[in-house]
């Protein structure tokens, strides 16, 4: 090309040339303005209301000697317990490296690989079937891990090696086992419902207030992010003054209405039937009961003890509450009509009128709150759990996400001027939104949904069950109570308990705080009301 | 070889296809790229095909590399097609990452769709534009109306071969 030809350019061609450039110009212009005002939205929305999602401090030093635990009852739960607490049996982590080669999303086995180690040993199982035993001496036995077992659980906890407890056992064995744990001060973690009925409650708060032990209760969904930022956001009374609050159940499947399989190598012989029994009224040997014991009040505590428990003490421990008032419950066996007593569909309706989680408008005009807890085995559509304030509606699960209120006091200004939109979000806290997680079954979606499989810390997925267990037995090395102590573990047994007496017996249960009781009503024994194996008492 | 004449209307048309594309590429690199939060690490991990390469390129240690990879084209793509140079090569590369987009989450009948605001079996939007820069390659403009007039004023293209 020649300097002479290029000095030839139109007026025309030059237009032609450079026509483009104000239009990246304005592109770059409408992107940056864009994302400037909105930024700068979300930062004066989030500055206004100032919720800090932060996790806590982790629990202190895991050093020192080993701990020494004795598991009793290495059934389902039993054996995720050691999983978060570094022992998973040898057939789970070969299932796991298979499933996670199928699917590799399925993040299950990295989540126990990379789990903290807590130092502890694994030193003495209990269980009264063999399989479960003989599995759990198999896994764990190793040089640095001696294992033994014990045919009674009252031989493990006086056994010199054993310096805390696990129970994972049918309800009806919690607080036995419990108590007897504390009176030998061997720090205890029991799973929830904590006890089975109303006088064993008593007991059991009697031997933990006597015990120098640590006590803690299995509600692992105190360690999730999402639960501990809620509480920022009541302390900070976003959404105002609580009227309604709605739990709900929603399962479909086998293994969530407890149809759980039947070991092949199941039979009177490997079975200690007399010590499975226990206190719970004589039958005869039966596989189904054993297996599948959560579908009978002899052993189990329904939708009441076994799930109406994590919601209550989800929501517990956000709002700190107590016990309600009154509980009134109804529902039936509807959809699993297999032999079982407990109902498969299950609303609980509890009173909290003395309750207030402040508000935003003129003083005295608000008080009382209603926690309603609906259920089914039957269906799994999704539905949230909300905590319904006058200003806000938060949506509460393991993420977290606040709506404004149409009818806010507290926003008015920013509705109006449009800053914010009622009904949609104005917080939202979900540590998933860049993490896709391969899910096993519509259970596991069902407890994930529920803080209590696992949370987030530093962006990195944990167990919230292996943070729950870290917590506890940093209380039994450096000191220290437990989120999930036994106030806490008090009142989610005596609410359990009045929600399952109250459909049992078809009326309302009521509690007197004054003197810590429930309240009695002529000619019932509530114990004998609560431990009868049918399904209704007249 | 018979060679067909591109009119200059069609050239006008050619050239409002080009910019509107570019005004796309580079509106959603500087949204990316002014927003700090934004990655692909999520359209990456939920890739329906192709997962282990997806997933290899949601790594730690990879998808740094990935997300300003991706803004960068975005913009360079963009830029390039608005102001009418280097088109082929900004073509074939917006090409490129838009097959990208379409093969980590393909509108088979089966495939969620998430996010999508309309309805799409096997052909979507990714594959349209896909599509609509390949006529570019063919028929370029900017020769016509770009930069390229300063840098190629001997080869204007008002004629292609076919």
């Amino acid at each position: 090309m020649s300097e002479k030809r290029k000095l030839t350019w139109t007026r025309r061609e030059v237009l032609k040339g450079i026509a483009g450039a104000p239009l990246v110009g304005a592109v770059l212009w409408g992107g940056a303005t864009k994302t400037k005002q909105k930024a700068k939205e979300e930062e004066q929305l989030l500055e206004a209301l100032n919720i800090k999602a932060v996790a806590p401090p982790p629990s202190g030093s895991m050093s020192g000697d080993p701990l020494r635990i004795g598991i009793i009852g290495f059934g389902i739960r039993g054996k995720q317990l050691c999983r978060a607490l570094g022992f998973a049996q040898t057939s789970w982590i070969k299932e796991q490296a298979e499933a996670a080669q199928i699917d590799p999303l399925n993040k299950q086995l990295q989540t126990f690989l990379e789990q903290e180690n807590l130092n502890v040993q694994i030193t003495a199982v209990c269980d009264v079937f063999d399989a479960h035993a003989e599995d759990a001496l198999a896994s764990f036995n190793s040089n640095e891990n001696k294992i033994k077992r014990y045919k009674n659980f009252q031989e493990l906890i006086e056994a010199p090696e054993v310096d805390a407890v696990l129970i994972a056992t049918p309800d009806h064995w919690h607080a036995p086992m419990a108590i007897a744990a504390l009176q030998a001060n061997k720090h205890v973690y029991v799973e929830k419902p904590m006890t089975h009925n109303i006088a064993e409650t008593y007991q059991l708060k009697d031997a933990a207030a006597e015990s120098s032990a640590v006590f803690a209760v299995g509600h692992q969904h105190r360690q999730t992010q999402s639960f501990l930022t809620a509480q920022d956001v009541i302390q900070k009374n976003i959404l105002g003054h609580i009227s309604l609050i709605q739990a709900n159940t929603n399962r479909n499947d086998d293994n969530g209405a407890w149809q759980y399989q039947i070991h092949p190598r199941a039979n009177p012989n490997s079975i200690d039937w007399k010590q499975f029994i226990g206190n719970a009224p004589f039958t005869e040997f039966n596989l189904e009961h054993f297996f599948r014991w959560r579908k009978w009040w002899a052993y189990g505590s329904g939708l009441s003890g076994d799930l109406l428990s994590h919601d209550y003490d989800r929501i517990n421990c956000v709002l700190k509450m107590g016990i309600p008032s009154s509980v009134s419950s109804s529902g039936g066996i509807y959809t699993h009509r297999d032999g079982r007593n407990v109902p498969d569909v299950f609303q609980a309706n509890m009173e909290f009128p003395g309750f207030s989680t402040g508000g935003s408008q003129e003083a005295g005009k608000e008080l009382g709150m209603t926690l309603v807890y609906s259920a089914t085995l039957g269906n799994n559509y999704g539905r949230k759990t909300l905590l319904m304030g006058h200003d806000a509606t938060m949506e509460l699960g393991n993420s977290l996400t606040i709506f404004a209120d149409h009818g806010s006091t507290r926003f008015q200004k920013e509705i109006e001027q449009g800053k914010m939109k009622p009904g949609s979000e104005i917080y939202s806290y979900d540590p998933t939104a860049q993490e896709v997680d391969g899910m096993s079954s519509a259970t596991t979606q069902y407890f994930a949904d529920k803080g209590l499989l696992w949370t987030y810390r530093d962006g990195k997925r944990v167990d919230s069950t292996h943070l729950h267990l870290r917590e506890w037995l940093s209380c039994i090395r450096n000191g220290g109570t437990p989120s999930c102590d036994i106030k806490a573990g008090f009142e989610e047994a005596v609410t359990s308990h009045m929600a399952g007496l109250s459909y049992k017996l078809g009326r309302r249960i009521d509690w007197d705080d004054t003197t810590q009781q429930l309240v009695p009503i002529r000619g019932i024994d509530f114990d004998e009301a609560l431990l009868a194996n049918v399904e209704k008492v007249s | 070889m018979e060679r067909m004449q591109v009119s200059t209307k069609a050239l006008t048309a050619l050239t409002v296809l080009r910019i509107f594309i570019g005004w796309h590429f580079l509106y959603e690199g500087i949204l990316k790229l002014f927003n700090p939060n934004w990655t692909a690490k999520g359209y990456l991990i939920s890739a329906e095909l192709f997962t282990g390469f997806y997933e290899w390129l949601s790594t730690d240690s990879m998808i740094g590399i990935v997300d300003s990879a991706n803004i960068i084209i975005l913009i360079a793509v963009g830029t390039a097609l608005i102001l009418g140079i280097f088109e082929r090569s900004a073509v074939v590369l917006g090409i490129a990452l838009l097959l990208m987009y379409y093969a980590a989450h393909p509108a088979f009948m089966s495939s969620p769709q998430l996010g999508a605001e309309g309805n799409y079996w096997i052909i979507n939007k990714n594959l349209i534009e896909a599509a609509a820069l390949a006529v570019l390659y063919q028929l370029p403009s900017s020769s016509f109306f770009g930069l390229e007039v300063f840098r190629k004023k001997n080869k204007t293209l008002k004629s292609v071969e076919l």
